[in-house]
């Protein structure tokens, strides 16, 4: 089921233009971030596509399917997309039923249901937590909840909107196994971060929105090279980017491990530093 | 001549009403005037209940078990209301939702409310606000509700609130959380600004390459006690906090990678910034 976003255009009111003439084709299976400035417009562009905002100009399509012919229940059957901010998504008294919420509204069967519910705790280490109201939860557990809720309804796309704000390194080691598990899964994955550094390990295709408008769709390792379409956009290049530049690697490294094989391997290890 | 320390807290254990384990364990630290100190620990290591503390949140307004002290300059926290505390120190909490007034329908409003409830005169409200607005680059949407912002910008709101009041301690509990890269580094340079100024700054923060940049110390957090304290390097490149829920930034681990490859001198101290990895990097031999 291919995303397929084309010239689309969204005023919130007359005359800002939210999105604009915002084109992209995201394949079934892919993992793309879409990264820019606070207010770049990457969380309208995302709940374009699960319908909750609807393109004032151009067309969405979801596989076969044009978003505009179609109701945020029928598409919640293909598109999960788990809110920025927990306590806008929660709505349940009991982590479980939140859990399920989605899954319960989608029609599927009883045992499918307490199936992925109970992976979906599991993965995010909440099943101790599965009696507790969330909102006796921390903040971050919640957070954790709502990203739960959003693939037990095992849709073929998963959006993420800034699912690693506020983890810790436990949980970022958790979700970035459930990415895992969901590539395995062949399930498409957008998620919106504003961690260049986590990006950079995990996500191989970045798309960069500047005042609605794309500026960038293509590699990270791409993106993370060009200081110039970074600084424009309030991004930073991830630390790994930042050394590997510095030192002017042959090819951009993203992560440790990468950065100290290009290191080793570069004719000259010594160079003559430019203090800032 | 000792000058007392902007912030003490002694001994403090705290247990919210409903709760059979304390969030925070015999705490005691303290921070000078024009100090950085940041908290770090995993989630519900007790930072934002630490937060609360130190500005009186607790145990004023979530009530529960309290014992030993919190004195924010010469006010002792459980013998002054929120509202004199306030004059004292600023609290910039972690979900800005939480924090906004909801009775206010523009950013300059919501930016000008605390100062109205301190009775301050309209021309002086009028010339801070502004000058909040600026610094914080909310300029532009002073005339926008609150609510119309997006997460990154009502994380700024938040922040402008409480810089209008002109607190001599700063608590902030998370404040970039939503924030782009450079929106976080505006808000670290508003703070490092403030601390020039001779302000004390507390700051719990996830984004640990901040803390290596702009801290003066780092104390740690886990399941509600202090369990390590230093500078920025001694503490973010220890060992120990990959057992509690934290994490070596990419920077250090490049270093450690390295010293095994011989390409990082064994003796040097593992760096938790750019400038201290490319200088270990480039001067293998020092």
């Amino acid at each position: 089921m291919d995303i397929s976003i084309e010239n689309v255009v969204f005023r919130y009111s007359d005359d800002v233009k939210a999105l604009n003439d915002i084109s992209l084709t995201i394949h079934q299976g892919e993992r793309v971030a879409f990264i820019g400035h606070n207010g770049s417009g990457k969380t309208s562009l995302v709940k374009h596509l699960n319908g909750l905002l609807r393109p004032s100009e151009g067309k969405v399509w979801i596989g076969d399917h044009q978003t505009e012919n179609m109701s945020v229940a029928t598409l919640a059957r293909m598109v999960a997309l788990s809110f920025q901010n927990p306590d806008d998504q929660i709505s349940k008294r009991r982590v479980w039923d939140e859990v399920a919420f989605g899954p319960k509204n989608l029609r599927y069967r009883e045992d499918r249901i307490r199936n992925l519910v109970e992976m979906s705790l599991s993965v995010f280490d909440l099943l101790p937590r599965m009696n507790s109201n969330p909102y006796d939860l921390g903040y971050s557990e919640r957070k954790r909840v709502t990203l739960a809720s959003i693939i037990a309804m095992d849709t073929p796309v998963v959006i993420f909107d800034e699912p690693t704000a506020g983890m810790d390194a436990h949980e970022m080691s958790l979700f970035k196994r459930v990415l895992d598990k969901l590539q395995q899964e062949k399930k498409t994955v957008i998620l919106i971060s504003h961690d260049m550094d986590f990006v950079a390990e995990k996500i191989s295709r970045v798309v960069c929105l500047k005042n609605g408008e794309k500026r960038f769709d293509g590699a990270s390792r791409t993106a993370f090279l060009d200081t110039d379409l970074l600084a424009s956009c309030h991004l930073h290049q991830p630390q790994i980017s930042r050394l590997s530049s510095h030192f002017a690697l042959a090819e951009m490294a993203l992560t440790p491990g990468e950065f100290v094989r290009g290191f080793q391997d570069s004719p000259e290890k010594q160079v003559d530093v430019d203090w800032p | 001549m000792n000058i007392m320390p902007a912030l003490e807290v002694s001994h403090l254990t705290f247990t919210y009403p409903t709760a059979t384990r304390p969030s925070l364990k015999d705490v005691s630290l303290s921070a000078e005037k024009g100090e950085l100190v940041a908290l770090i620990g995993a989630n519900n290591s007790g930072k934002s209940t630490l937060c609360y503390a130190l500005s009186g949140v607790v145990p004023n307004f979530y009530r529960g078990g309290f014992t030993g002290s919190v004195m924010a300059g010469t006010m002792n926290t459980t013998e002054h209301t929120i509202s004199e505390l306030a004059q004292q120190v600023g609290l910039v909490m972690q979900i800005p939702a939480n924090q906004l007034s909801g009775v206010r329908y523009t950013v300059f409003e919501e930016v000008a409310f605390g100062l109205e409830n301190l009775g301050v005169r309209r021309s002086e409200i009028i010339e801070r606000v502004m000058s909040v607005l600026e610094v914080t680059d909310l300029s532009d949407l002073s005339d926008r509700s609150p609510y119309q912002l997006s997460g990154g910008q009502q994380q700024k709101l938040a922040l402008a609130a409480v810089l209008a009041m002109s607190p001599s301690i700063l608590v902030l509990d998370e404040p970039t959380t939503f924030l782009d890269p450079e929106g976080a580094r505006q808000v670290f340079e508003i703070l490092l600004d403030l601390k020039n100024q001779g302000r004390t700054i507390i700051i719990a923060e996830q984004r640990l390459e901040w803390i290596a940049e702009y801290g003066d110390r780092v104390l740690v957090l886990e399941d509600g006690e202090l369990v390590l304290s230093g500078t920025p390097d001694e503490v973010l490149t220890n060992q120990e906090i990959k057992e509690i829920g934290l994490d070596w930034m990419p920077y250090t681990k490049s270093a450690e990678l390295a010293k095994q490859r011989g390409l990082w001198q064994r003796e040097r101290q593992l760096p938790s910034t750019f400038t201290a990895t490319v200088s270990g990097f480039s001067n293998p031999e020092d």
